[in-house]
């Protein structure tokens, strides 16, 4: 078989063709993965939260709060239920835009009297080696049994640089500042919930 | 014989990182670990493999004046399906490998290849030509990761041998893909003109 | 050999290489006297091993990769050798120093063919690279303590980091100023004094702090003619201009300009590093274009940057427009 000429309708049909065929094997990879990918995406949100509420075995309830007023995005607060009906306390999925990347997302784990479980990285982007320490338990470490309702300190929490009491990450004061902000924007979300909810505490 | 040499031709003689110099977009940035310099490898290697094969099947049937869209919609097809496979089952790589996936459509060597080489050949030929120049990238980007990740993490495809203090971060950072790849470049050369 | 890529006319002559490269080198230790005064014995430990390193890698690489003959003796191994170690902290540890000594020698000179032929400036590339990837071992600076307890390491930050901290956090610059800074044994320390700052007690790269003792080497290089005054006096003048500038504008956000003279790199950068004669323009008006440059970029980087510290990026990346300046300004051809 010879080349094709290139005339109009020779090149609006070999392009046509290749179009249609190639949407029709995107469309098949995509139904082939959407499973497998959704519940990747699931799992992933799914040990965030299994990491800061570890003990916790029951029903969620998301809800999307503005945690504080010019913030630009939501903060989604997970109630988390135990089985007879009582709040056992909340993973709220909460960001900071003070960040050295810019922003993060994290999840910070609260039980119901509004102390800290525990605290996980969900998506970052902060230098490697410094701002990424974040990540490290030494760090989350610190964040466990701080009591934030009704507020212990004024302000919430903040570095030992800035009179507080986290312990900043070396030559990473940025991020560091930026976790503790995203913590406290965390627990101003949950109370607003309660508030909402009016939740017997 | 000639077989062979079609395939081995794209690891050395005509590396596409060393010698062509292509595709430097993926290989100064997702080069910060082996196994991401590895898995961007195989990813891409995919993909020429399948784009060589198709195109050279197709390239009776594609006139000349649209021969670069349609290449561009063959090679993003399989693009979007390979990131698809990754981000379904190797999750893991797709984090970190992120927005590169998508960019293989831009690859110079994708494209390239499928110019220089699958337009003229017949399908095995091609296929061959892919996974030999496929081969070569994925090589020299696992060398390149596997430098940056001993120097800049102090490990090697995630086992770690030196505790932190001892890591020089510009390695994992872009300014030292730039000096792994030029001395390695350097070396080549210097390896070639003997 | 060659002093500088450049048109012509050229510079030849290996004898006034060395001659101007000890003149440096001279001219280099009142400073380092005044760090061996405030930081101790480390201070003399690091520049010589330094300087060693330097020596080592560049007789290493142009006897086994060039297989040429040695030019270790010219002195811009140890001229290198000095300014990096004059551009750490006091208490790093050695061997990042000696990676730093490689990266000079190694990366920044012999890569690019040996003396005359390197675009950055050896040592201001050294402390890039050591900055960026030892971010935490180069900004730990340790507190001046004029001869006594060499052993203890008590660290506390550099002015111009209190102030891009404090600034940040929305604190005025002049209760910053006057507000006892947080050591690392748990202890107060005044801000210096102004005295201070010109003699240079404070933290810092050990050879960057003492204005004084900067200015004194550099008047001498003046004197023997080894540089000219255009880098220095145009670098300067503009960051201190433009320091001028925002602080009379708003002097609760800015420190004022003196301030920025004497604190950081700036007297060091400008006196020894951007005028280096292989990684600055060839003619009078391309200097004071390439200072100019630096003074700029320098004060950009301290106001509004990351970093503290701007004056190793400016003259890094005036370098790199050295060859775009020397087309523009090309010096007179003496038979027109």
């Amino acid at each position: 078989m010879s080349k094709k000429p290139s005339t109009l309708v020779n090149m609006l049909l070999a392009l046509a063709v290749i179009a249609v065929v190639a949407a029709g094997a995107l469309a098949g990879g995509y139904v082939l993965t959407k499973d497998a990918i959704d519940k990747e995406q699931q799992k992933k949100s799914q040990t965030a939260m299994e990491q800061v509420l570890p003990k916790f075995q029951g029903t969620t309830e998301a809800v999307s709060v503005q945690a504080r007023q010019g913030d630009k995005n939501d903060v989604t607060v997970n109630l988390a239920y135990n089985n007879d009906g009582s709040l056992f306390g909340a993973a709220v999925e909460t960001y900071t835009d003070k960040a050295f990347g810019g922003s993060f997302t994290i999840m910070v784990g609260f039980d119901a009297e509004g102390t800290i479980i525990g605290t996980a990285v969900v998506k970052a982007a902060e230098t490697p080696g410094l701002g990424d320490k974040i990540k490290t338990e030494k760090f989350n470490g610190q964040f466990a049994k701080k009591q934030l309702r009704p507020w212990d300190v004024e302000g919430g929490l903040s570095v030992t640089k800035d009179g507080g009491q986290v312990d900043a990450i070396t030559a990473a004061t940025i991020s560091s500042r930026a976790f503790c902000d995203a913590v406290n924007r965390a627990a101003e979300a949950y109370q607003k919930v309660l508030n909402q909810k009016g939740v017997a505490q | 014989m000639k077989k062979l040499r079609i395939l081995f031709n794209g690891i050395l003689k005509e590396n596409p990182t060393f010698v062509l110099v292509l595709g430097m977009c993926p290989t100064l940035g997702v080069t910060t670990s082996a196994f991401n310099g590895f898995g961007m490898g195989v990813a891409t290697m995919f993909v020429l493999m399948l784009s060589n094969m198709l195109i050279s099947l197709l390239k009776n049937f594609i006139p000349d004046m649209v021969r670069i869209p349609a290449y561009i919609v063959v090679i993003a097809t399989f693009v979007s399906i390979v990131d698809l496979l990754i981000q379904g089952f190797v999750p893991a790589l797709g984090e970190s490998l992120g927005l590169f996936i998508p960019l293989i459509v831009v690859n110079c060597i994708v494209l390239g290849r499928a110019e220089a080489f699958a337009s003229k050949n017949s399908v095995f030929d091609s296929m061959l030509d892919g996974i030999g120049m496929g081969l070569g990238f994925t090589l020299s980007l696992t060398v390149i990761g596997a430098i940056r990740e001993i120097l800049g993490s102090g490990s090697i495809f995630g086992f770690q041998f030196l505790p932190e203090t001892y890591n020089i971060l510009i390695f994992v950072l872009a300014p030292g893909a730039f000096f792994v790849l030029g001395f390695l470049m350097a070396l080549i050369r210097h390896l070639q003109s003997k | 050999m060659l002093l500088q890529v450049s048109g012509s006319p050229h510079v030849h002559g290996s004898e006034s290489v060395k001659k101007i490269m000890w003149s440096v080198v001279i001219a280099l230790l009142p400073a380092f006297l005044v760090s061996v005064y405030y930081f101790g014995i480390p201070v003399i430990i690091l520049t010589l091993v330094s300087v060693g390193c330097c020596m080592l890698f560049e007789w290493l690489i142009q006897k086994y990769l060039f297989k040429g003959e040695s030019t270790i003796l010219d002195g811009s191994a140890v001229i290198t050798g000095m300014l990096v170690a004059f551009n750490v902290p006091a208490n790093l540890p050695i061997w990042i120093l000696i990676i730093g000594d490689l990266i000079a020698i190694g990366v920044a000179k012999m890569a690019f063919g040996g003396l005359g032929k390197n675009l950055f400036n050896p040592a201001i590339t050294a402390r890039i690279f050591l900055l960026i990837s030892f971010p935490v071992q180069m900004t730990t600076w340790p507190v001046p303590r004029h001869f006594q307890g060499f052993a203890d390491a008590v660290t506390g930050p550099t002015p111009l980091g209190v102030i891009k901290e404090g600034v940040k956090a929305g604190v005025p610059v002049d209760s910053l100023m006057n507000t006892p800074v947080a050591l690392s044994d748990g202890t107060f320390a005044n801000m210096p004094s102004n005295l201070d700052y010109l003699f240079g007690q404070m933290g810092g790269s050990f050879g960057e702090v003492s204005a004084i003792a900067i200015l004194i080497g550099a008047l001498y290089l003046l004197w023997r003619k080894v540089i000219s005054w255009h880098i220095p006096v145009s670098f300067i003048l503009t960051a201190f201009i433009f320091a001028g500038i925002f602080w009379l504008a708003d002097p609760t956000q800015y420190a004022n300009p003196f301030f920025h003279m004497v604190t950081g790199g700036l007297m060091l950068g400008a006196c020894f590093m951007a005028t280096d004669m292989v990684t600055s323009p060839t003619s009078k008006w391309g200097m004071i274009v390439f200072g100019c440059g630096c003074g700029l970029i320098t004060m950009i980087i301290r106001l509004f940057g990351a970093y503290p510290e701007g004056v190793s990026f400016s003259i890094l990346i005036m370098n790199a427009l050295v060859p775009l300046i020397d087309k523009a300004f090309k010096p007179k051809r003496f038979a027109n």
